[in-house]
This record gives C-alpha cells, sequence and structure tokens, in this order.
C-alpha cells in the first residue's frame, strides 16, 4: 500500500522507516527540513517539506492516491483538520490520527476518526502498573 | 443572549465590547499568559485563562449553554476544531469563525464551520471595490445559504451595455439588484438602461461568474 505520513517526529518517523520495512512506500510530510535527517539516508520514499494544511503540500506528498495516511504532528488540531480532509475531501481509506488530549480524541473517536491517544496509553498502563502492584500486596 | 468568545486578540476583545453594550452576556477565553492579565483587568470575571480547544475549559467557560460560540483566535485550525466542538460535543446552534488566512476557508466549508469571517478577504473585495479597473468582484458570500453579491462592470461593446435591466437575458439564479453610476447606487428598475462604466450588483447563486462575465463584460 501507499502511505502519506504527515510529522517526521520521534513518531511519524518510526512509522515510516516501519511500513518502509514492511515494504509498503511511504512519503513523508512535515514542515522542518531538518526532520528529514530522522528518516535516514537510505529512506527510499519522497519527503516534502511544508505545511500540511496547505492541499498543494498534501498533493504533492500524494495524497490523492494514499491508500492510508497518517497524522502525527505535535498540534493536537492540526492533525485532527488534516485528518478530516484527508477522509472527507480526498476519501483516503484508512486515516489514523494521534491526538495527545485524551478529551478531544475520545470526542472525535466519536464521530468515527481513528484517534491514538499516547497520553490514555500513559494513563492506563500507569494505573495498571499500580493496580497490580497494590493487588500482590504491595499496599499491606 | 450569551456568547463565548474564544480567542482574546483585538478582534476577540473588541467582539466582546460591542456585544456587552448591546446588553449580551459574553466570556471570553485567551490561552496566552500576558494576555488574559490585560484582559482581567478590563473584562474581570468575563475573562477566562484556558486552551480554548480543550474540551474542560470550554465547559468552565459555559458552553453548553452559549447561544453562540465565536472561534477568533489566530489559528485556523483551532478555530475549527473550537466550531465543531461547540456545535457538535456542546449543541450550541450558531458558530462563527474567523479565518485568518484566505486558503484555508475550503477547510472551514469542507469541515463544516460556518459562517466564516475573513478579514484579507474583506480587504481584498474592497481593494477591487475601489480600484475602478476590475470586472467582477465578490462584494459578501452568504456561504451557508449558497448564495453570493456580486458586483460587475458594464464594458463598452458588451450585450449589457444600452439593455434595460427587464431586457437583460441573465443566467438562471442570479438576479440584478442595483446599479452604481457615478458613485451612486439605485435599486435597480425595469427600464433601467445600462451605460458602459456602470457597476451592477447583483445576487447569484454561486458557480455564475463566467456567465455574467460573458453578457457584461466581454466585447
Amino acid at each position: 500500500m501507499f502511505v502519506v505520513v504527515v510529522g517526521c517526529g520521534r513518531v511519524g518517523a518510526q512509522v515510516a522507516r516501519g511500513l518502509v520495512e514492511d515494504g509498503h512506500d511511504v512519503n513523508v510530510i512535515d514542515q522542518n527540513a531538518e526532520a528529514l535527517q530522522r528518516l535516514g539516508s537510505d529512506f527510499p520514499g519522497e519527503f516534502v517539506q511544508g505545511v500540511a494544511l496547505e492541499t498543494t503540500v498534501l498533493e504533492a506528498a500524494g495524497i490523492e492516491r494514499a491508500d492510508a495516511f497518517v497524522a502525527a504532528t505535535n498540534g493536537d488540531n492540526t492533525n485532527l483538520v488534516i485528518a478530516q480532509i484527508a477522509r472527507d475531501r480526498y476519501l483516503v481509506d484508512c486515516v489514523i490520527v494521534r491526538v495527545l488530549d485524551p478529551a478531544r480524541a475520545k470526542f472525535y473517536e466519536d464521530k468515527g476518526l481513528v484517534t491514538v491517544c499516547p497520553t490514555r496509553t500513559a494513563i492506563d498502563r500507569m494505573s495498571q502498573a499500580l493496580r497490580s502492584f497494590a493487588g500482590d500486596g504491595g499496599d499491606a | 443572549m450569551y456568547a463565548v468568545i474564544v480567542g482574546g486578540g483585538k478582534v476577540g476583545a473588541n467582539v466582546g465590547r460591542a456585544l456587552l453594550r448591546m446588553g449580551h452576556e459574553v466570556s471570553i477565553v485567551e490561552a496566552r499568559p500576558q494576555r488574559f492579565a490585560t484582559l482581567e483587568s478590563e473584562f474581570e470575571h468575563m475573562a477566562r485563562y484556558g486552551d480554548g480547544t480543550e474540551i474542560f475549559v470550554l465547559e468552565a467557560a459555559g458552553m453548553a449553554r452559549a447561544d453562540v460560540c465565536i472561534a477568533v483566535t489566530g489559528d485556523d485550525e483551532d478555530n475549527i476544531i473550537i466550531g465543531q466542538v461547540a456545535r457538535d460535543h456542546f449543541g450550541v446552534e450558531n458558530v462563527v469563525a474567523r479565518v485568518n488566512d484566505p486558503r484555508n476557508q475550503e477547510h472551514f466549508d469542507l469541515l463544516g464551520v460556518a459562517p466564516t469571517v475573513c478579514a484579507t478577504e474583506s480587504i481584498l473585495s474592497l481593494i477591487e471595490h475601489e480600484v475602478p479597473q476590475h470586472s467582477l468582484v465578490h462584494l459578501f458570500s452568504l456561504r451557508r445559504e449558497n448564495l453570493e453579491i456580486i458586483e460587475i462592470q458594464v464594458v463598452e461593446g458588451s450585450r449589457a451595455e444600452g439593455a434595460t435591466v427587464a431586457d437583460l437575458p441573465m443566467p438562471p439564479g442570479t438576479l440584478v439588484i442595483s446599479v452604481l453610476r457615478n458613485r451612486v447606487g439605485r435599486v435597480a428598475a425595469p427600464d433601467t438602461v445600462l451605460g458602459a462604466g456602470d457597476q451592477v450588483v447583483a445576487i447569484a447563486e454561486p458557480g455564475q461568474d463566467s456567465a455574467l462575465m460573458e453578457l457584461f463584460a466581454s466585447e
């Protein structure tokens, strides 16, 4: 499949590299040219420098033929807006969006977006680890 | 009426002042600490500190009972999200959003955040209106109602020149409402005769620009 990843930080870059290792085609968008370094010199896909809210940038990255779209910039609202643009304007089948704020993640999940919320994951994992510690008699 | 204004810059603060003068109830949400301090000294308890794209901040500002949400931050992504959350999470019936970059207008339209106001777009329309050499200007758009007000100049040798308003073969979905001649506007009457250089103001459903140009502006 062909995937467009927006946001080439720790998360976006690793997702892009992992997809390439699995044999998929991946193009990456980031507004910062230096973010390209995170992909490594052997990255086979295209890197487009620009603001993903601009349709010319999304189209330069090939969104019109994308099977999947990942919104992983460091801005929740940017991610939520570009994810909806990918879904509603470019009709991308699979749209995944990173949202740090659990409340907004839940709201947009209910509106049909596939959201990934690292904060929610951290809350759940930490609570789970503490509960299992307490369950093992740690609170005695 | 209760209005929650998100974004307390010049636009938000002035909208707040105007609504208060009209006797309405207002809250202004501002995320920048320094700007909030300035707002608080003027608006007291009506100024609220916080990121207005966070649901709990909007909840504390009373968005659930707001009659209107006014999203006027300097960030278009934020204004879109605020508009969607206000409407779909809090059930606010009226949302007005500011478009900072006119290129983002299509995103507001796509994602159902309307009506919108764009200062840059308004300034450009005014400039086009003031500059004598222009052919067709969109003076005002009622996006939700799917209507726009258009101004178009009658070019010498066009089909419109010398025709009366009644005889003009106007494209479907358009209507001449007034004629501006020598800077004086008059409501169009059926027997008004159009001359070269007249500016015709019409109300139109979108998509008739080229048909109107054909009629008024091609020789």
